[in-house]
């Protein structure tokens, strides 16, 4: 009565890697009509070439420029601020919060000041900033970026440590192990899901504000040449550097979700549940 | 009044797919409570969803009353497995039950009758106000039934819905559903897992074969009526309906095992 | 917990702010330096600027740019949101565009609008809503996009469709999703409120804190700086109780399922 199952043979290896790349291409197809939208639109007059060059116009732009120094250098300048940034950040962050986290008295201490503070937008300190450092701007970018991104890490850091569970520290100290043992090998890679979305966050916000202090303050990197290109009215010139821009949020943003990705995979949240 | 000819359903494509109903024809008249059980993975949902017209048949004919089915028909409900999720968890109980009958141009007073006396015949008139997260997965699984009782459909479609729940729960909802067909008059088809279920609520029983599903064996159930958890299942007819699944299924299992063919969540 | 414990743990809530604040005061009546006035002096700028004569002038604009640009942003990114999450073959072309244009660096704009739509409120006020509109874009099509089968099959089932489906039941299961996106949007649209405002105003908040420091009239600038603190509270405080209120059925659920 049973029919025998016709089995399928599985696709090669060198077929599910065309597939893949095809279906990586299929989606650009949106981004290609776009930017030949926008290029015909343009040339035609319909969208204001005026402050609107063709998107032809821009990319040749930008690599013409990228064959000069200026915007490695530029992205250099913005990159060594963003990293300075976050490492500050961190070295803050990380110590603080593992205290709060395990530290109710400590915790219950400082927690109204971190909720009064935490929504307080960083940017209402460039002013600040700029009177503080205007010895050197670039050292007062590093700091905007580290005060802004020190919030989300550390909110995160405590979030972790205190989600750890009481379980699996009373078991360690069932074993008589050593508080600075429990801490470094048994509370910190429980949280580590939780810092490494804090790491996600801050370095987001850490790159905000490092440009936001190079545009608005003139502090050096590509914010600095976005602003000198608008001044000199070179547009083209101008939109080359803000797609320098995202390109840089893209890559880090990458990055840092790759790391957290792998981070998070052992995580009963990101684990695909057997059906 | 509900017929199936000839209904088969692949999946994927006609070289690669996966065939998981084969020539499936039965029918089903007025005021039945047909089971359909069968080995795990068999394809017992897919049937069920083919009937309420979530699933297009790959060949053959579904009808209702003579007329092709061919988008999910108005005088079919479903109830499904997942009760936690079919319910909306930003609505009350009675808003629950209530809302399918939005399209059905109801006055107020006849919309808010049909939801008391369904959920009265499921015992939650006391809980309309609740919302289902916090009621038990028994009392959610009967705002589902209450849900599909209000609309009033012809059939009720119902998809192994006390899977998920205790053997005592399970047993009140069984009586609840054989209490539901009397004071409704509603035709019931219903999918489940567990044999004695099968046979306790049935007037036929149909058997599933291994997938490609098909059917088995059609069986005809002949307990007295009203049926009684204690009483029925104590009878010899009872018993031997019950082997006769059994034996049905374990060598469909077996079959299945042998062709390859594991379970499958569907 | 130990009465004892609870009550210390509530005297360090209460004491540690005040202790803060003492120390703050004696710290910037000492020698803190110019940049740093004391303490009273910031209070008492604090209340002679904003309470209440620059409130028309300056906090009424700048409030005005956020909430409109914000509020345009979530109409919008719901609207096109629903529409990308019912429409797969759109969602698929157009993510890649949509996840670039939300990668730069919000500032990094900021030139730009001053270029194509100039320096007066209708370009903050577009410009907000264009960085904003990302979050909430890319969060509603997640949410609609990724509502659970089983409410899609009973949505068919029931024959429910059309207006009721989409606002009595798509957008309700996708609310989670879209608060998320609508409370990511929310920072953005203040820091660029604020950074649009010192770049190229005459009016508003930021203005008023760039132009103090210029002018070296540093309490005054302190006294925008914590009114800025004080917004970003606020805001923060009023987006959450709206958000508890709307999602209260979502709270509920998840708490019993743990």
């Amino acid at each position: 009565m049973t029919t025998p199952l016709r089995t399928e043979r599985p696709p090669s290896a060198a077929a599910r890697a065309v597939r893949r790349i095809l279906h990586a291409l299929g989606s650009l197809g949106g981004v290609v009509v776009v930017l030949l939208l926008c290029e015909l639109l343009i040339r035609v007059g319909v969208l204001p070439g005026r402050f609107l060059p063709p998107p032809s116009v821009v990319l040749l732009t930008l690599a013409t420029e990228l064959t000069t120094p200026a915007p490695w250098l530029a992205m250099l300048d913005t990159l060594r601020g963003w990293a300075f940034g976050l490492g500050i950040a961190t070295a803050i962050a990380l110590p603080l919060g593992l205290l709060l986290g395990s530290n109710e008295l400590a915790y219950r201490a400082l927690r109204p000041v971190i909720e009064f503070l935490r929504p307080v937008p960083s940017v209402a300190l460039v002013p600040l900033v700029f009177l503080l450092f205007s010895y050197d701007l670039g050292d007062g970018k590093i700091f905007l970026a580290a005060f802004a991104s020190t919030w989300p890490l550390l909110v995160q850091t405590i979030y972790g440590v205190r989600n750890v569970l009481p379980v699996q520290i009373d078991t360690a100290r069932s074993f008589h192990i050593p508080s600075f043992d429990v801490a470094t090998r048994v509370v910190l890679p429980s949280a580590i899901p939780f810092i490494a979305t804090g790491f996600r966050i801050a370095s987001t916000v850490s790159l905000i504000l490092v440009l936001t202090g190079e545009i608005v303050i003139n502090a050096g990197g590509v914010g600095e040449a976005i602003n000198a290109a608008r001044e000199g009215s070179q547009v083209a010139l101008m939109y080359a550097y803000v797609i320098l821009a995202g390109l840089l949020g893209i890559l880090i943003n990458l990055v840092f979700r790759a790391i957290e990705h792998r981070a998070l995979h052992w995580h009963p949240s990101h684990r695909v549940v057997a059906a | 009044m509900l017929k199936l000819a000839g209904i088969s359903k692949r999946y994927g494509s006609a070289e690669t797919g996966t065939l998981a109903v084969k020539d499936l024809t039965f029918e089903i008249d007025d005021r039945e409570v047909v089971t359909i059980v069968g080995p795990s993975g068999c394809g017992k949902t897919t049937v069920l969803k083919l009937m309420a017209g979530l699933l297009r048949p790959t060949e053959g004919t579904i009808e209702l009353d003579g007329v092709p089915v061919t988008r999910p028909p108005e005088q079919i409900a479903l109830v499904f497995q997942d009760y936690s999720a079919s319910l909306y968890p930003w609505m009350k109980v009675a808003d629950n039950v209530a809302f399918p009958l939005r399209r059905k141009k109801l006055s107020r007073a006849d919309r808010d009758a049909r939801v008391s006396r369904a959920l009265s015949s499921v015992g939650l008139a006391d809980f309309a106000d609740r919302y289902p997260w916090q009621l038990s997965g028994g009392m959610q699984q009967r705002v589902a039934i209450a849900r599909g009782l209000a609309y009033q459909p012809r059939i009720l479609l119902m998809d192994e819905p006390f899977g998920a729940l205790d053997a005592q729960t399970r047993a009140d909802l069984e009586d609840l559903v054989l209490r539901v067909r009397e004071e409704f008059d509603v035709t019931i088809i219903f999918v489940t897992h567990d044999i004695d279920e099968s046979v306790y609520l049935a007037d036929r029983v149909l058997v599933m074969g291994p997938r490609p599903t098909f059917i088995d064996v059609d069986l005809a159930v002949d307990l007295p009526s009203p049926r009684d958890q204690i009483v029925t299942k104590d009878t010899p007819e009872f018993s031997h309906l019950r082997a006769e699944v059994y034996r049905r299924i374990k060598a469909s299992s077996l079959a299945m095992a042998a062709a390859g063919t594991a379970p499958e969540p569907h | 917990m130990t009465r004892r414990r609870s009550a210390l743990y509530i005297a360090a809530e209460v004491l540690t702010p005040l202790l803060i604040v003492i120390g703050v005061l004696i710290f910037t009546n000492g020698s803190a330096g110019f940049y740093f006035p004391p303490l009273q002096d910031v209070l008492v700028a604090f209340q002679r600027n904003w309470l209440f004569d620059r409130f028309g002038t300056d906090i009424l604009p700048s409030l005005g740019r956020l909430f409109a640009g914000y509020l345009i942003a979530v109409v919008l990114g719901v609207a096109l949101g629903v529409l990308l999450g019912h429409v797969r073959w759109l969602r698929r072309q157009m993510s890649p565009i949509i996840e670039f244009l939300r990668a730069i660096p919000p500032p990094a704009l900021l030139p730009f609008t001053i270029i194509a739509i100039g320096v007066d409120s209708s370009a903050k006020i577009a410009l907000i809503a264009f960085i904003c509109i990302w979050p909430v874009l890319l969060n509603t099509m997640d949410g609609i996009a990724g509502i659970e089968p089983t409410i899609k099959d009973t949505g068919i089932v029931y024959r429910i469709r059309g207006r009721d489906s989409l606002l009595f039941v798509e957008l309700r299961a996708a609310s989670p999703q879209i608060f998320a996106g609508m409370r990511t949007a929310l920072p953005l649209a203040l820091i660029l409120m604020v950074i649009s405002e010192m770049v190229a105003s005459t009016n508003g908040i930021g203005y008023f804190v760039i132009q103090s420091q210029r002018t070296f009239a540093i309490a005054d600038m302190w006294s925008g700086i914590v009114l800025l603190g004080v917004l970003g509270y606020l805001l923060n405080l009023i987006f959450t109780l709206i958000e508890r209120r709307a999602l209260s059925w979502y709270l509920g659920a998840r708490a019993t399922t743990r």
